[in-house]
């Protein structure tokens, strides 16, 4: 941790100087990960016991969102029920609790991806909120007509439409990194993408439809060389794989709580403190102002220029015990143990007759997506359904990359510290009944 | 297979999947319309040749999952050779079984083959996958020049 006293904010604001750069209680942060214990993780998720259509469930929708720990439903109960009260400028005790509680996820969340300033990370909505964030305050602040933003052929939507949303304001060109066949990127010709309208290299980390992990060090080195920003959406990353936005060396980065175990409606913006600074804001109202009059307002500090309103307090504070959750049991443990899963289920899935796997790249992360020739993705979502088991059919919001591999939609298993091998042995019973039905 | 599974994937249903009836583009239609189901990918195109309000002669192509193919196939088994009046009452009542609105068993009876859709109502997610042929022929017959969609 540097020096606190460089993150104290300057002029007004005082209040706040509590928050902002005071020293953390190491307690708050390193939780030491113990042994890898799979039977106590489940039993931490109580909707892990249910039953769907008489059957145990056998949860596999974890990209579209994971199942929360005890400790984060009780996190919100505790809230609620002992804390809730609007944060900042409250002189109130309540007020101070729920303040401190919250700054207090803030810095989890700015030690879980080692920034190096609470200032750089901002409370959102959701990874989507994230990106139209940065894409609002770079219409605002940085993009002039003609202006290019590279993009992958694997984002999800809403690394897309954020970008085509303003067309009537500015037209900003939008440029693909082609994909092949087994769902990599082909980074070839990347740099020669750049030129010197480029203002931005906006990139899936995971793609969630095929679970590619993609070179993203490489990508920003070369984005790099030539002085442009990299934003990651690390919605399918954050929860998988060790994420150090220091050593990716990444400007932006955009992640949802709800797929970290945490709550939905809040999410994350990581931004290089230098970069937030020089960007306009995103929204107005309370909180984001230091002060107002008819004539103008001056823009509070980092990172409240970039929180108008009245945040999602519970929710934020949730995320943190979440995070807590995640560094207790060890993100590297996490990670070695879906990668076991996901290659013990692509080998698995293997033996279904008709099956296909689609997105095979080399380096994958927990999502499994398939399609088969004669049986469309919902009839097989509807019978795996009374088989208990939850997976996502369609087009995962990802219409371009089902358009590369021709296909309307395919079914998505994707997995979570808490799935076991006996899960997946489930999943591939299922599959074969479904195949006698339909042949 | 679970009963309320079975209720749904009929073997009608099953058999209209595999084999689909009238599953080609029709070279003299006079009327037609493009159905898009936005959630799934399910996509449509109704073809129909009309003559003096007399549905003559109807065909589709598109993908989809088995209830919307197999809802296309019997639907244009049903429709051809109807005039444009019955096959908006034919619609009418498919659209109330699929929903759960129309419950009596001789009504449902008396829509004949069509009533394997019945088990359709316990699956509110998949209305949209029996409807979507339906709508797009509906919009074919009116002669409406708009893509249909299930949003």
């Amino acid at each position: 941790m540097p020096a606190a006293a460089h993150f104290y904010p300057q002029g007004a604001e005082l209040q706040r100087k509590n928050y902002i750069g005071r020293k953390v209680n190491k307690t708050e942060l390193h939780i030491e990960p113990k042994a890898f214990d799979l039977e106590k993780i489940r039993r931490d998720f109580p909707i892990l016991g249910l039953q769907v259509h008489g059957k145990p469930l056998c949860y596999l929708d974890n990209a579209a969102t994971t199942q929360k720990p005890q400790a984060v439903i009780d996190s919100l109960v505790q809230y609620y029920s002992s804390m809730n009260a609007n944060i900042h400028r409250g002189v109130h005790h309540l007020s101070e609790v729920s303040t401190k509680a919250f700054e207090d996820a803030r810095i989890k969340v700015k030690s879980f991806i080692n920034a190096s300033s609470e200032k750089e990370i901002i409370f959102t909505r959701g990874t989507t909120e994230s990106i139209n964030l940065v894409a609002n305050s770079f219409l605002r602040g940085r993009f002039e007509d003609g202006d290019e933003v590279i993009i992958t052929g694997m984002e999800h939507h809403s690394n897309i439409v954020p970008w085509q949303l303003f067309d009537s304001i500015k037209k900003i060109k939008l440029r693909i990194v082609p994909v092949d066949d087994n769902g990599e990127l082909i980074l070839d010709d990347f740099e020669k993408m750049i030129n010197e309208k480029t203002k931005l290299v906006s990139v899936v980390y995971v793609s969630n439809s095929l679970g590619t992990i993609n070179p993203v060090e490489k990508i920003i080195s070369a984005a790099h060389k030539h002085n442009v920003p990299v934003l990651l959406d690390a919605a399918q990353a954050i929860q998988h794989i060790p994420v150090d936005v220091r050593k990716l060396d990444c400007d932006f980065l955009a992640f949802s709580g709800h797929k970290i175990y945490g709550p939905t409606g809040i999410g994350i913006l990581y931004g290089k403190e230098k970069l937030l600074d020089e960007l306009p804001p995103f929204l107005g109202g309370g909180d984001m102002i230091s002060k107002v009059t008819f004539n103008g307002t001056t823009f509070n500090q980092l990172p409240y220029k970039f929180e108008a309103g009245t945040s999602n307090i519970a929710d934020a504070i949730a995320l943190g015990t979440a995070i807590d959750y995640v560094a207790g049991i060890g993100i590297d443990a996490i990670s070695s143990h879906e990668t076991e899963i996901l290659e013990y289920a692509s080998a698995k899935v293997a033996e279904v007759p008709g099956l296909k796997i689609i997105g095979t790249a080399k380096n994958k992360s927990s999502v499994l997506s398939f399609i088969f020739d004669n049986i469309h993705p919902h009839d097989v979502g509807t019978f795996l359904d009374f088989e208990g088991i939850a997976v996502r059919t369609g087009h995962h919001c990802t219409q371009p990359i089902m358009d590369r591999f021709c296909i309307p939609a395919t079914t998505r298993a994707s997995f979570a510290m808490y799935n076991t091998k006996e899960e997946v042995d489930i999943l591939v019973r299922g599959l074969k009944k479904i195949t006698e039905v339909f042949n | 297979m679970d009963t309320e599974l079975r209720e749904l994937y009929q073997q009608v249903i099953l058999d209209h999947n595999k084999s689909p009836r009238n599953f080609k583009k029709l070279e003299n239609a006079n009327q037609d319309a493009e159905g898009y189901n936005p959630l799934c990918g399910d996509k449509i195109h109704i073809y129909l040749n009309v003559e003096d309000g007399i549905v003559k002669d109807i065909s589709f192509i598109g993908s989809g999952c088995a209830i919307s193919k197999a809802s296309a196939s019997l639907m244009s088994t049903i429709i051809k050779g109807k005039s444009k009046e019955e096959a908006g009452i034919i619609f009418e009542k498919f659209h109330d079984l699929v929903t759960g609105k129309l419950t009596g068993e001789a009504e449902i009876e008396e829509l004949g083959k069509l009533a394997v859709f019945a088990g359709v109502r316990d699956f509110p997610a998949r209305v949209k996958c029996a409807s979507l042929a339906w709508h797009t022929m509906m919009t074919a017959l009116q002669g409406k020049d708009e893509k249909v969609t299930t949003e």
